[in-house]
């Protein structure tokens, strides 16, 4: 094997041949393309199937904004489409809550913690810390195959007769434990569970593999203070996500006991329609809720945390200058991921709990805006005074900046258990949420994938399309979400079909409009990134150098396709921290070069 | 489908494939025009849009206040006591957050439009200064701990114990409405058991009627309550959760199976006042199921009607006791029948409570 593509530190734009070839042994189409073990592959399979799955989710967002913008208007085509659920072109009640339910449960686990942790961590961390593959390529390929057994019996259930799951995305019982209680409480239900078991035992394959790979495969020299931000925000996550998954697989092993063994953990004292005596008793709802936000808030931030450091990262790279205070980073990074332990009861404030149980955890969920904070002022400390590329990825991580304050700050009113008795489950919630962890981690999505694309397919995204993305996603969003904040002050509750008959909440037909098209135009602007995305894979302008970015990262020192291995010859040693932008009158210095004897230290 | 739907389709993707030609286009003027000026121009017009997005954004933040604070509570008084601390507490945070919402997106914006990549100025080196780390961890720190302070304050205050003076009502929901239950002259309510529901023999809340206590408790089909004196909600539920959601009074409160929960407040304004107070002469104070209970939750409404005393006390004095309804000409043994003269006056009962008698 020729070692013709040295590490050459400190060079960059140094031209070199293609290598497709840099294979250790001869694979067929299945092992590369379908079994395959390499990391990159199982990265963009994890990629493609988010991107499927949010396009289905957002399509489900588009139809339940439809009924929420027009709910007087006879949409024909929808029956065409979808029969009985919606007779007469208008969607009914049943499916607009299994709409609203499966669309929560699809962006929430199938896209931004599969299809992003299972992305950039198989993606980035062999790459990163400087290895060949994962821990276990094996069982890092049982993940992906875990994911995407989840995927088919999840997707299966949304045509069954009677309809997916349809309790909102928490599935609360005793809602989701009855079947007479909900049409989505029927099969549609115990197929929601068996998907959502599957995926948490893909979620653990995939986290053990990351942990280890992190803290046992580092290259020569990559001592951990010098890993990437990426890597420090993807180790958390990994071990969040070890640490609760069980928990919430407990949760629902006791749901699916409810639901067919005759047990009677989360029922009690129940008749249904006033007729049907249930002889359960002494169960209690809560505790489900409890075992469900223990992981459920942790949840949040396995979405969040991979995002903040591919957001650290992409900046830094864009800014030229290195990411402010690192070591503050890291400590932060730390602190959201122990305290997203201790604050799961905020969810619960009106569920009757002890208010002194309540204060503790506001207590708890306020300090987490602490850590939150002090990686805010650290971006923008970041961008001051720097020579900042507008790629797209970096408009994404200026979105993602500007999408976490709107978000986070909505946080500390939810958090203080007073104000929450008014907000609670109104549409300001709705808007908390989706800034903060849905179109912020979505933001950061796409600033990793504009990125990394050149890293993954040695070609480019188109940077116009990138341009129009990014300007229409950011405006689209807070056109979404801004005023929801206003209807979330008038007390209107979420999760409603229609508000027309309410004296209180049905002032904001007009709104509901705005929304509802800003919606639809988010959506179609977002399959123009889908569409970028396949024609660069075959037709995007191909990259010519192995480091187009100017980064200091590791990754940037393998071919330009690289093969199953990612370093021809020797994996390189590291000599330095990976933010050394700018550093003595020079622009960057990658990872791999000494430290020279005149240098000045940071 | 209709045309007008083809129509739209076809529009759709006209446009769509006229962007992406565009977008194709200008990549290859990049090629022409040399990657390194078109860089620098998508760097200007980038930058530019980022200042342009901050006025914009800033002024369309200011626009919609103007388009939608009527239609909220925010300028509508709160309904009750507690509510009144939920939004000054309100109000606090929204100074607080409002204020650091508008420096860090300002400064976001402007930095990335102040610092936009030029060849006559250098990246700065700064990595880390500990200073201004401890400052922007210690400035938070102390504001939250304001916050939280103040937030606790009245959630103690909230959630304490309701005097005793307060009247008791028992609001249960079910798929997909709410129930409620007045404790009659004595000023308990019955004993229940969920396995005696039975709508059919007119008794939809289990009462047991072995239960002297359950004898005078009356079942009115709307809940009623008195204006200045304090109420405390005996809140169930009969399948699964639902909750009482009361936006004018800034409150709410979880019901659920086999937990009963309570909800205390004072209400500070009859429902005639409100409807001035908020020029809406259809105003009504309505009780909103706010945690997803199947296919009708968002039908599940219910209406409180705040009243004063006298008007109160006439309206109490018409229901009739579920007791008499589910047992016809059954005896009415321990507790006496309410009677119907609409006399009212307030005595001490037995078990230190207050209770309003006919």
């Amino acid at each position: 094997m020729s070692n013709e593509i040295a590490i050459q530190p400190g060079i960059s734009g140094h031209e070199v041949h293609e290598h497709h070839e840099a294979h250790h042994h001869h694979e067929t189409f299945i092992t590369k393309y379908i079994f395959s073990q390499d990391h990159k592959m199982i990265a963009k399979q994890f990629l493609i199937t988010g991107m499927i799955w949010a396009i289905i989710g957002g399509l489900m967002s588009v139809l339940f904004r439809l009924q929420l913008g027009y709910p007087d208007l006879q949409m024909p085509w929808l029956e065409d489409i979808f029969g009985h659920w919606a007779k007469d072109g208008k969607i009914t009640p049943e499916f607009y809550y299994a709409l609203v339910t499966m669309h929560g449960t699809i962006l929430v686990f199938f896209v931004l913690t599969a299809g992003l942790s299972g992305t950039f961590a198989n993606f980035l961390i062999p790459f990163q810390v400087g290895a060949r593959d994962m821990a276990s390529p094996f069982i890092n390929m049982l993940s992906y195959w875990f994911f995407f057994a989840a995927s088919v019996i999840l997707m299966s259930s949304l045509f069954v007769q009677t309809g997916p799951a349809a309790g909102g995305w928490t599935v609360y019982p005793p809602l989701s434990a009855l079947g007479d209680a909900s049409q989505g409480s029927k099969v549609g239900m115990d197929l929601w569970l068996v998907s959502l078991a599957l995926f948490v035992v893909s979620s653990l394959l995939g986290g053990l593999n990351y942990v280890s790979t992190i803290l046992n495969m580092r290259t020569k020299g990559m001592t951990m203070t010098r890993l990437p931000l990426t890597i420090w925000g993807l180790l958390f996550t990994a071990m969040l996500g070890i640490l609760s998954f069980p928990v919430l697989l407990s949760g629902f092993i006791l749901l699916l006991f409810d639901r067919h063994l005759g047990t009677s953990f989360y029922l009690s004292d129940i008749v249904l329609n006033g007729t049907k005596i249930l002889p359960n008793e002494g169960g209690s709802p809560i505790l489900y809720q409890h075992l469900f936000w223990f992981l459920g808030h942790p949840e949040v931030y396995i979405i969040i945390l991979p995002t903040m450091g591919i957001v650290s990262e992409v900046m830094s790279v864009n800014v030229r200058k290195p990411i402010f205070g690192y070591t503050a980073m890291i400590a932060s990074l730390f602190a959201i991921a122990l305290l997203s332990f201790l604050v799961w009861a905020h969810h619960m404030f009106v569920t009757g709990m002890n208010p002194f149980l309540g204060s503790v955890f506001v207590l708890l969920t306020l300090l987490i805006a602490v850590p939150s904070a002090i990686k805010v002022f650290n971006w923008l400390t970041t961008l001051w005074r720097g020579n900042i590329r507008f790629t797209p990825a970096m408009l994404f991580c200026i979105g993602f900046v500007s999408m976490f304050i709107s978000g986070g700050l909505t946080g500390i009113w939810l958090g203080n258990s007073t104000l929450d008795l008014h907000l609670h489950d109104t549409y300001f919630n709705i808007a908390h949420f989706h800034l903060v962890m849905g179109v912020a981690a979505f933001m950061g999505m796409f600033a990793g994938v504009y990125h990394w694309f050149p890293k993954m397919y040695g070609r480019y995204m188109n940077n116009t399309l990138g341009y129009i993305h990014f300007w229409v996603t950011l405006i689209c969003a807070y056109v979404i979400f801004w005023p929801m904040h206003y209807e979330g002050f008038a007390g209107m509750p979420r999760r409603y079909f229609d508000y027309m008959g309410w004296e209180s909440f049905k002032q904001f037909a007009e709104l509901n409009k705005v929304i509802s098209f800003a919606a639809i135009l988010s959506f179609l602007v977002q399959l123009s990134f889908v569409f970028n995305f396949f024609y660069s894979i075959f037709k995007g302008r191909k990259v010519t150098t192995t480091n187009p970015w100017g980064a200091t990262t590791l990754e940037w020192t393998t071919p330009i396709r690289p093969g199953h291995g990612n370093w021809p010859g020797e994996i390189p040693e590291v000599h330095r921290w990976p933010y050394d932008y700018g550093k003595d009158g020079r622009e960057f210095i990658m990872q791999t070069e000494p430290v020279g004897k005149d240098e000045s230290s940071h | 489908m209709t045309w007008t739907e083809y129509f739209v389709i076809i529009i759709v993707v006209l446009i769509f494939i006229v962007v992406f030609q565009i977008a194709k286009a200008s990549e290859y003027v990049s090629v022409l025009k040399g990657e390194k000026k078109a860089f620098q121009q998508n760097n200007r017009i980038n930058a530019f849009l980022m200042l342009v997005f901050l006025v914009v954004g800033l002024g369309a933040a200011w626009w919609c206040n103007k388009l939608l604070y009527k239609k909220t509570l925010l300028w509508v008084p709160s309904a009750s006591d507690h509510g009144e601390h939920i939004d000054t507490m309100m109000w606090i945070t929204l100074a607080i957050t409002g204020f650091v919402f508008i420096i860090t997106q300002i400064l976001l914006f402007w930095f990335a439009f102040r610092y936009q990549s030029s060849e006559k100025r250098k990246a700065f080196y700064y990595p880390h200064n500990n200073k201004l780390e401890l400052l922007w961890t210690a400035v938070p720190a102390i504001t939250l701990t304001v916050l939280v302070s103040f937030g606790l304050y009245y959630w103690y205050r909230i959630t304490g114990e309701a005097p005793k003076e307060a009247m008791e009502v028992e609001v249960t929901g079910h798929q997909f409405g709410w129930e409620y239950r007045y404790p009659g002259k004595d000023g308990v309510l019955g004993r229940q058991n969920y396995k005696l529901i039975d709508p059919a023999k007119n008794n939809p809340l289990g009462q047991d009627w072995k239960d002297a206590a359950n004898q005078d408790d009356l079942h009115p089909s709307e809940l009623h309550l008195v204006v200045n004196k304090p109420v405390k909600l005996i809140i169930r539920s009969q399948d699964v959760i639902h909750d009482v959601g009361l936006p004018h009074f800034r409150l709410k409160m979880d019901a659920v199976p086999g937990v009963p929960t309570t909800m205390w407040f004072t209400p500070k304004y009859t429902t005639e006042e409100m409807k001035q107070k908020t020029s809406n002469e259809n105003f009504v104070y309505e009780i909103s199921c706010d945690q997803m209970c199947g296919a009708g939750h968002y039908s599940m409404r219910g209406v409180i009607v705040v009243e004063t005393q006298a008007e109160y006390d006439k309206w109490i004095s018409t229901q009739k006791p579920q007791y008499l309804t589910a047992n016809p000409g059954g005896e009415v043994a321990a507790a006496p029948v309410a009677n119907a003269t609409g006399a009212a006056e307030t005595v001490a009962a037995p078990g230190n409570k207050l209770v309003a008698v006919q």
